[in-house]
C-alpha cells in the first residue's frame, strides 16, 4: 500500500488523494488533498518512521447506507483502513499523531433540511481517533472556507491552503 | 443516480432533453432580466461522476460561485448552479449595468445580485421542467458560496443528503454582446423523483 517514490536524487513525489480516498507515503514525499469543504482531511503521522497517511472523509457513518461501495468515503470505515495501511508500512499505532483539516459549512443561511455534515464529520473523526488511542496534534476545522491540505512526510508539518493562495502551517 | 438506480439510455436521453430545454428557458429569462439579446450555445447534458464535472470546470481548487436551491413538491431534489469566477464577475456587471471588468470581487451587494440571478435562472430552468411534466415544483431560498469548486460542490451535495456517484450536469454558455457566461446546472434527485419525471415524459 505504501507509495514508493519514483523520484531520483533529491526530488520528491507528491501523491494526490482524491475525494473519498486514502494514501500512505514516506519521506521525502508529500501527500495532498484538494478543496476540502464539509469533507475532512485526516493525516496520521509516525514521526520515527517518517511515514504518513492521508484520508479524505466525505461522510461520518457508513451504517446509514445500504450499499457501501467505497469504504474510504466514510469516517467509520475509512479510518481503520488508513491505520491498517500505515501499520503495513511500518508505522506504530501508538506513535501516530493526527491532524484534522476541513469540516466547514460552505453555505451560509442554513436551511432546516440541511445537515451540518462538516461538524458531524469532525465530531465522528475525533470520536474514532479517541477509540483508536490516537491523539490530535493540530487542527484547522469549521468555519466557512474551502481548504487544501498538504502533508510533509519528512516533518509531519501540514500546510493548509485557502482561496487566494494563502497558506498556514499546522 | 442513486445506489440502486440504473439509468437506461432511453431514460438518459429524456433527462438530457429536459435539461436542455430548462437551460434554454433560463437563457430567455436572463435576456428579459437584462432587456438585451442573449445567445445560448447548445447546452450539453450528461450524467457524470462529480469528479469529471470538477475536472471539466478547472479542478478542485478553481474559484467558483455556486448557488444552490432545494426543489420540493411533486419531486424532491437539488439544483446547483455554478459559474466560474470570471463569468460570475461578468454577470454581476451585466446585471448592474456596469462596464465589463468593474467587478473584481464579491461583496455583499454582488453576492445578493448573484443569488438573485441564480434564483431567476434556476427558476426558469425548473419551470420548463414543471410545465413539460405538469408537476408542481417549489423552490427554496437560494444559498450562495464563493470558494474552491471541490469544496462547494461536494458540500452542496452532501449537505443536501445526496451522496450520489453521478449527477446530471448541463453545461450552458450564454453570450451577451462580447461577454460570455460559462456555467453549469447540476440536477440531483432521489431515484423515485427521477422515475416520476421520466414516466411523465416517456408515455
Amino acid at each position: 500500500m505504501i507509495q514508493k517514490s519514483l523520484a531520483v536524487n533529491d526530488k520528491f513525489q507528491q501523491w494526490h488523494v482524491g475525494i473519498g480516498d486514502y494514501k500512505v507515503a514516506s519521506a521525502p514525499d508529500t501527500l495532498i488533498t484538494l478543496g476540502l469543504g464539509s469533507c475532512v482531511g485526516v493525516s496520521l503521522y509516525d514521526p520515527l518512521r517518517k511515514v504518513a497517511g492521508l484520508l479524505h472523509v466525505m461522510l461520518p457513518e457508513s451504517t446509514a447506507f445500504n450499499k457501501v461501495t467505497n469504504p474510504a468515503k466514510y469516517a467509520d470505515t475509512g479510518l481503520p483502513l488508513l491505520v491498517k495501511a500505515l501499520e503495513e508500512a511500518g508505522a506504530l499505532r501508538r506513535r501516530l499523531e493526527a491532524k484534522l483539516v476541513g469540516g466547514a459549512q460552505m453555505f451560509s443561511g442554513n436551511r432546516n433540511s440541511m445537515l451540518n455534515i462538516g461538524e458531524r464529520n469532525v465530531t465522528m473523526v475525533r470520536h474514532l481517533l479517541q477509540q483508536l488511542g490516537i491523539g490530535i496534534k493540530a487542527q484547522e476545522v469549521g468555519g466557512n472556507v474551502g481548504r487544501t491540505m498538504i502533508v510533509d512526510t519528512a516533518t509531519g508539518i501540514v500546510i493548509v491552503r485557502i482561496l487566494g493562495n494563502k497558506t498556514k502551517e499546522i | 443516480m442513486g445506489d440502486n438506480y440504473q439509468v437506461t439510455r432511453e431514460k438518459l436521453d429524456v433527462l438530457k432533453e429536459v435539461g436542455n430545454i430548462g437551460a434554454g428557458n433560463a437563457a430567455t429569462s436572463l435576456a428579459s432580466l437584462l432587456g438585451l439579446r442573449v445567445d445560448i450555445a447548445v447546452p450539453r447534458a450528461a450524467f457524470l461522476p462529480m469528479e469529471e464535472t470538477i475536472n471539466d470546470m478547472g479542478g478542485m481548487e478553481e474559484p467558483v460561485a455556486c448557488v444552490q436551491l432545494e426543489v420540493e413538491g411533486d419531486i424532491k431534489g437539488l439544483v446547483i448552479y455554478l459559474f466560474d469566477q470570471d463569468s460570475s464577475f461578468r454577470l454581476v456587471d451585466m446585471l448592474l449595468g456596469q462596464p465589463a471588468g468593474t467587478t473584481t470581487e464579491l461583496g455583499d451587494m454582488e453576492s445578493s445580485v448573484l443569488s438573485e440571478a441564480g434564483n431567476i435562472l434556476t427558476g426558469a430552468f425548473l419551470s420548463a421542467i414543471s410545465s413539460m411534466t405538469r408537476m408542481d415544483l417549489k423552490l427554496s431560498v437560494p444559498l450562495l458560496a464563493f470558494d474552491m469548486l471541490g469544496a462547494v460542490l461536494a458540500s452542496a451535495l452532501l449537505e443536501g443528503g445526496y451522496a450520489e456517484d453521478q449527477v446530471l450536469t448541463i453545461k450552458t454558455e450564454f453570450a451577451q454582446g462580447g461577454s460570455r457566461i460559462g456555467s453549469r446546472f447540476i440536477l440531483v434527485m432521489d431515484p423515485e423523483s427521477l422515475e416520476k419525471i421520466v414516466n411523465r415524459l416517456m408515455v
